[in-house]
Order: structure tokens, then sequence, then C-alpha cells
């Protein structure tokens, strides 16, 4: 029973990941961009889900109306403003100015909202339980679970089903020619970041009620959602969801053994797989 | 052709920039003798970074302290002007360790001291240890600066003092206010994969020994690495085993996730007694209702009986000061800052030469001085070069809006008083 519920908390473990992940694999598979700052705005997302919060008085599942178009309007003013400058065959300057944009982010929250570890009130949502065979299943957990679940099969459906996800595919495949079709592809690349910060925004808030948080834990959630996009497979977001719930039951696993091998246990199952397969385990991307 | 004939020379011009770019190397190399002396002193502290709680009082203590020494202090009955250089360790030891440096050499600071965690504490009293400065340093459990600095016990170090309490204290603490709480006696353990959790779960100087002494079974599932976003399996186990205590050393997210899952998984320990994490206000505050009879080591409150050496006022008066200035509740590094540059201000009345770090040294070995923290002095210290003040257990009680914490337990220091009653939680 042990291991069961290991097994369970290690999945619902992994949609917070997912979500951690899924806004990195989409702008990686729109526009190869690979963003260092993904980890300091999902604080950032849960900065402004705690100001939303405090001034307005919302409950943090509220906040989302707020803070996901804000973020959204972030997203793409910073893509047209600065990344777009860094882009082309080199990938080493978009990498450096988001290395650049997220020790300012760290700074600027430092500034404004100090040191001291926030959290989001959430009232019952936070302890409430399911009893479940014997287990005892956290709501947060599932709802966190679900929303990830939702998150990407609204992109799945963007990019599949809608012009928009048309328009990405193609720039994806091949920026200069979807140019010549009449893509304007500094704003597909506008509306692509757009997207990934919304779904940031979501992953923040979701923090935001798990834990505390303070400027300066982005970099450690950057890596657990590296990890799930390239367990995955880049550019595949189901495969996002799947390499986030293998991270996070390798990570219950690992503790279940000895507490000192949860992390490690993680990193460990990442390696393995990046032996085996290099590109994933379900990738979209050949390259 | 004949060359135009200037007054600048391209040897005067050479001889006249040289001296102007030499020139404030010379003038500040000769004392200024109509003034005062100038004593430098300087501070190393974490006021950026995931430390940075520790030092957010720092403005309100410096200014304080600026204040009372403003007209110099005296020393062999002579004036000295005191100049405090503060400089960031952004809460990294690399860079702690450079400032230092820094402060040593470039500022050349005639006494350097540090507060607040290993990682600031340590790297600035090497620094000083190589560079033959004298150095004093609080706000560290004694047993990772002395251990961590690889001191041999009887040996000690030169030049390098610190003052705070150890493992042991916080133990005792804790172990006094368990056995009122007359739960069961099995307590789980939390320790992360860190300086302070490795310490604390060590089998023969942590927890583990001394708890069993005292008839504890302490459930210790191993060491976790800090920023884990899952404690389910700990939980699992201590709910397996009853405990009804839990304790450990955490940072402030990861006991949010725990204290979150824990009530997600049906785990309610009656006591949980968390070092590090339980320290500050804002994070008891951030856990809402939940934070509501969580317990702690207090090692200095507005209620402590003791007052500054060097400005008179009272724990009290120095707390009310901050949270007026700032308008945020007061931290418990508040008084070992303020007692630290107590200290300084003392040795520095009652060295025998200012010029000579020596001196310096032996005058900090020779303190004994009543500070808002409690005695310090250093022919009293359980080891070479440390010295320890009082501590008690605390717990968090609600006290009309806001959380305030409340001593229950202080059979280590009885002249520190008990203003609540240790409480369940429910």
């Amino acid at each position: 029973m042990e291991w069961v519920n290991a097994l369970l908390q290690g999945t619902l473990l992994g949609g917070l990941y997912a979500l951690f992940a899924a806004g990195l694999s989409l702008i990686f598979g729109v526009m190869r961009l690979v963003n260092i700052a993904h980890g300091d705005l999902i604080v950032l997302g849960a900065y402004l889900g705690l100001s939303v919060t405090t001034v307005l008085g919302f409950h943090p599942m509220l906040a989302l109306i707020v803070v996901v178009p804000a973020m959204a309007i972030f997203g793409y003013v910073l893509q047209r403003g600065i990344l777009n400058q860094t882009l082309g065959k080199d990938i080493l300057p978009p990498l450096l100015v988001t290395f650049g944009l997220s020790v300012i982010i760290q700074n600027a929250l430092l500034e404004t909202y100090s040191a001291d570890p926030q959290k989001m009130n959430a009232g019952a949502l936070e302890t409430a339980s399911v009893s479940l065979g014997g287990l005892s299943v956290g709501v947060l957990p599932v709802l966190t679970f679900a929303i990830a679940i939702a998150v990407i099969a609204t992109l799945q459906w963007i990019f599949y089903r809608t012009a928009l996800g048309r328009a990405f595919r193609a720039t994806s495949d091949n920026q200069e020619i979807a140019q010549l079709m009449g893509l304007n592809r500094r704003h597909i690349f506008g509306l692509a970041m757009a997207l990934a910060l919304a779904v940031t925004a979501i992953a923040g808030i979701m923090l935001g009620i798990r834990t505390s948080f303070d400027p300066s834990i982005g970099g450690g959630r950057l890596i657990f959602g590296f990890e799930a996009v390239i367990i995955g497979g880049l550019g595949n977001l189901w495969g996002t969801l799947v390499g986030g719930v293998i991270l996070g039951v390798a990570q219950t696993i690992g503790a279940k053994i000895d507490p000192g091998w949860q992390l490690l246990a993680g990193h460990l199952t990442f390696l393995v797989i990046l032996a085996v397969k290099p590109n994933g385990l379900f990738p979209r991307i050949s390259e | 052709m004949k060359t135009p004939k200037t007054p600048w020379s391209r040897r005067r011009f050479l001889a006249s920039s040289a001296l102007t770019l030499a020139a404030p190397a010379i003038l500040s190399s000769s004392r200024a003798y109509a003034a005062n002396p100038v004593i430098k002193i300087g501070h190393v502290s974490p006021r950026t970074g995931p430390l940075a709680g520790f030092a957010e009082a720092d403005d309100y203590v410096l200014d304080a302290v600026n204040q009372a020494i403003a007209g110099g202090l005296q020393n062999n009955g002579k004036a000295y002007t005191i100049e405090i250089v503060s400089k960031d360790s952004q809460s990294n030891p690399n860079r702690a360790a450079e400032v230092a440096a820094d402060l040593i050499l470039g500022d050349e600071v005639d006494l350097i001291v540090a507060a607040s965690t290993p990682d600031t504490v340590n790297p600035v009293s090497d620094q000083a240890e190589i560079n033959e400065v004298p150095c004093i340093t609080t706000d560290c459990p004694w047993q990772p600066y002395f251990f961590g600095r690889n001191g041999v016990p009887g040996e000690g170090f030169e030049n390098t003092y610190h003052f705070f309490w150890g493992l042991e204290d916080v133990i005792g603490a804790f172990l006094d206010m368990w056995s009122q709480s007359g739960v069961a006696k099995t307590v789980g353990g939390l320790f992360p994969n860190d300086a302070d959790g490795n310490a604390w779960g060590d089998t023969e100087l942590g927890l583990p020994k001394p708890l069993a002494a005292a008839g504890y079974d302490l459930v210790d599932p191993g060491r976790y690495q800090p920023l884990s976003d899952d404690f389910s399996n700990q939980i699992a186990a201590f709910k397996s085993a009853g405990c009804e205590i839990v304790t450990g050393n955490m940072i402030p997210p990861d006991f949010a996730t725990f204290w979150a899952q824990s009530a997600q998984q049906g785990f309610a320990p009656k006591v949980v007694t968390i070092g590090k994490a339980l320290l500050f206000p804002s994070v008891i505050e951030s856990l809402g209702p939940r934070g509501d009879g969580l317990t702690s080591e207090v090692w200095w409150s507005p209620n402590h009986p003791f007052s500054s050496s060097l400005t008179g006022a009272s724990s009290k008066e120095l707390a009310n000061g901050y949270t007026a200035a700032s308008g945020r509740p007061w931290t418990q590094p508040i008084g070992f800052k303020h007692a630290l540059f107590e200290v300084v201000a003392d040795v520095i009345k009652r060295s025998e030469d200012l010029e000579d770090p020596a001196a310096i040294v032996a005058a900090i070995a020779a303190t004994n001085l009543d500070t808002i923290t409690g005695n310090v002095n250093w022919a009293n210290g359980p080891i070479n070069n440390v010295t320890k003040t009082p501590l008690v257990a605390g717990q968090w009680q609600r006290d009309g809006d806001a959380l305030d914490l409340k001593i229950v337990a202080n059979s280590a220091a009885t002249d520190i008083p008990i203003t609540g009653e240790l409480k369940l939680l429910p």
C-alpha cells in the first residue's frame, strides 16, 4: 500500500512538473528558444497572484482571471521588444539574454516584495483531502493534475485545430517560407510567448498555493521543467506531461527507498533516458 | 621646420600626470592627525538573497549604533572616531569571502564582524584568520562554526571569536518543552541534506543520542534534499510509527510543503518544533491559521530581561523601535546584530593598543559584557573562541490579530520569564 501511495503521490506531483514544463516546451517547439528565465517567470506569476489576492481579496484560483492575461501581455511585449531581436541562426544570444532576464526578475522581485517567504492562502482547498481505498489524497494535487491535463489538451487543440496553431507549426517548420506565405513571424513568436507565459502564470499560482516561495527559488524549478521536457521529447506536449509524471514518480519512489534519493532518483532517471533515447521518449522534432 | 614651443613638454606632462595619479594614494596613507584617529570596522551581512531575512534590520541596528558612537569612543584617554563599513554577502559563501578580503585588504579595517548562518560567518572568519585581523561573529550555532572551520578543540583559532548557542542548547530546550506536553514519546525527524540538517541528524553529535537518553523514539527516514516538492514518504513513515511530535531543521518552503501535505494526507502531530523555518513572523503569517501553535527555539525576544550596554535600550524598546521604524514585526536576529556592535564598542574601549591587532584580540578574549542577548564572556565558553548566550523554547500563539512568539519552556535560563503555556496542536 505504501508503494501504491508513493506511485500515486508521484503521479500527482508530475502534474505540477508538467505545468512547469509546458511553457518551456511550447516556446522551444515554436522558436527553438531555450528560456533560462522560465523558473523566475513562474515565481513572477506567483507574486502577481499574491498581489491580486491581497489587493483585491480574491481567492488564488480566481486570481487566475487577472494574472493569466497580465502574464500573456507581458510575454507578448517581452518577445516583440527584446527576445525577437536575439533570435537568429546562433542559439547563444537568446540564452544569454534570458539568463540576464532571470537575474533582473529575481532582483526586481527582491526589491519589490523583499526576501520574505510568501504563500497564497487558498483556505480549505490547501488541506482538503479525499479517501481513496485507505489512501488519503489531497484535493489540491488532484486539482493541479487535472489543470495540467486541461492545459495540455488546450495547447494541443490550439496547435492542431486552429489557424494560430497552423501558423505556429509553419513557423516552427521553416521560418523563411512561413514569412513568404504572408505570416509575420515576429507577431507569431509574440503570440507563442504570450501563450507560454499564460501557462506559466497558472504554474506560478499552483506553486504558490502548494508551498511558500521567495524570489530566489525560480532556478530550482527550472531544472524540473527542463527535465520533464527532455524526458517527454522536445516539442511534444503530451510527452511533456508523461515526462513530468515519470520525473515525479521517480522522485517519490526514490524517496521511498531513502529520502536522500528523492531528487537524485529524478535526475538519474533523466540521465538514463537521455543516454538511451537522446531525443526523449516521444520526440516531435528530429534535429 | 621649427617645432612650436609650448610650456607643456613631454617630460613635464608625464611628471605632473604621474603626480596627479599618485596623489590620492600618497594623501590617504598619511594620517590626518588634526582630527580624531579613525578605527574602521568591517561588517559582512547577507543583505540580499535567500538569507536576507536575517539582515532585514541591519539599517535600523546600524543607525542606532552609529548614533550611540557618533561622538567617538574613548580608548586610553584618547577619542577615536568609529567608521563602520558594511558589505553584502548576497547570501553566498564565496561572495562573503570576497567582500571580507576586500574589507581587510582594500578598506584596511581594524576589526571585522559578521553575522547570520555558517554561510556568512565561516568564510569571513577564515579570511580574518588568514590575514590576522581580529574578528567577532554571531548568529550561527557554534558546532557548524567551530567544526565547519576544522577547529581543533583545545587549540581553537588565533584571531576569530564567536558568540551564540549550540545544538546541545536546542536539544535541551526542545526536550524541556516536550516533557510538558504529555504526548507519546515518538518523534518524527525531518533533516535536510545541508550543513544544519546533517549536524542536527548526526548520530553522535546531533539529536538521536540525547533523545534516546531521554526516552524518545526518533523516526528518521533519512536526509532529504532541500527544496523538495513532496514529503509523502516521510508522512507515511511518521503515520505508521504513530509520531505525535515532529522536529527538524527546515527552510520555509520545505516546511510549507510538508505541513500542507500532512493535512492532505491525514497526519496530525500534537507538537511540531522546527528550527530555522519558524524563526520569522513573516513565515508564520504566510502559513495562515495553520501557523498557530507551531514551536521553535527562541534566541532573543522582546521579553528577554536584558538591555543594551551601548544605548541603554531594553529588549522591548529595541524590538518596538524596529517595528515603529519599519512597520514590520520584530525578528530574533535584531538582538544579536545589536549585541555584536555592543561587543565591538566594548572591545575598542578596553583594548590596550588600537594600533596593534594582537592587543585587540586580547581585549576580545577578555570580554565580560552584559549585552541585550545576555552575558558575553569568552572565559565561559564550551570550547576555545566560543561563548554561549541563553536559549529557551517558544510557541507561536494567536494574540488578538497577530501571532506572537510566547516563551513556554525556560529550564536552561530561568531569568527569562515564561510568557505562555504550551498548547497542543488540534
